[in-house]
């Protein structure tokens, strides 16, 4: 029962160690990069970039 | 006793299992210095905008700006063109390597930047100029 108790965390702490310290997340890299990018060129929508900004 | 280890590890399972969630989760890009970052390359990006349109200043491949097309800019201007690149540089190789640390993971900024030079490119405005893979420039 002891050790049977033990394998639940283990299992999570060795899966844990390869999830975090090998994987690059690239779909979240990709995520962050372009709502940066949105930010620093200033464009409104995703896959353009307006020339002239319509006037409110 | 045994109702109190089997909550212990309960416990523990939960707390390993938490980096699932976060390494599925966005990446960390709120930080004091990549906002300070983001505003100086966005203020500097209004007297950039002009020289990426006339091929002045292009993309590069590793995720930088770089001057392209010296013949694009009058004489009086090619200084300020040069330390605007030079600001540019300094600021958006700060920014990969925050972006990287702030997550937990310095070894991570090659990635970082990678998918920032993919992103840029993406994003640009047709006409801009871009290094593409082999380090020749494309106009977009």
């Amino acid at each position: 029962m002891k050790t049977w108790m033990w394998l639940l965390p283990m299992a999570a702490f060795l899966s844990a160690c390869v999830t975090i310290n090998i994987y690059f997340p690239a779909a979240a890299a990709e995520k962050a990069a372009d709502k940066i990018i949105d930010e620093v060129w200033q464009i409104k929508k995703d896959q353009q970039a307006p020339a002239d900004e319509p006037a409110k | 006793m045994k109702n109190r280890l089997f909550a212990f590890c309960l416990l523990l399972s939960t707390l390993l299992a938490t980096p699932f969630a976060l390494a599925a989760a966005d990446l960390e890009i709120n930080t004091p210095a990549i906002s300070s970052l983001k505003s100086s390359m966005q203020s500097r990006h209004g007297e950039l905008a002009g020289f990426y349109a006339s091929g002045a200043v292009g993309l590069t491949r590793d995720a930088l700006v770089a001057v392209h097309d010296t013949n694009a800019v009058p004489l009086s201007q090619r200084q300020k063109v040069n330390s605007l690149v030079a600001a540019e540089n300094n600021d958006r190789n700060a920014l990969y390597k925050e972006i990287a640390t702030a997550n937990g993971h310095p070894e991570w900024e090659a990635e970082v930047r990678n998918t920032f030079a993919q992103r840029w490119v993406q994003k640009a405005q047709s006409g801009w100029w871009y290094q593409d893979a082999s380090g020749s420039w494309a106009k977009k």
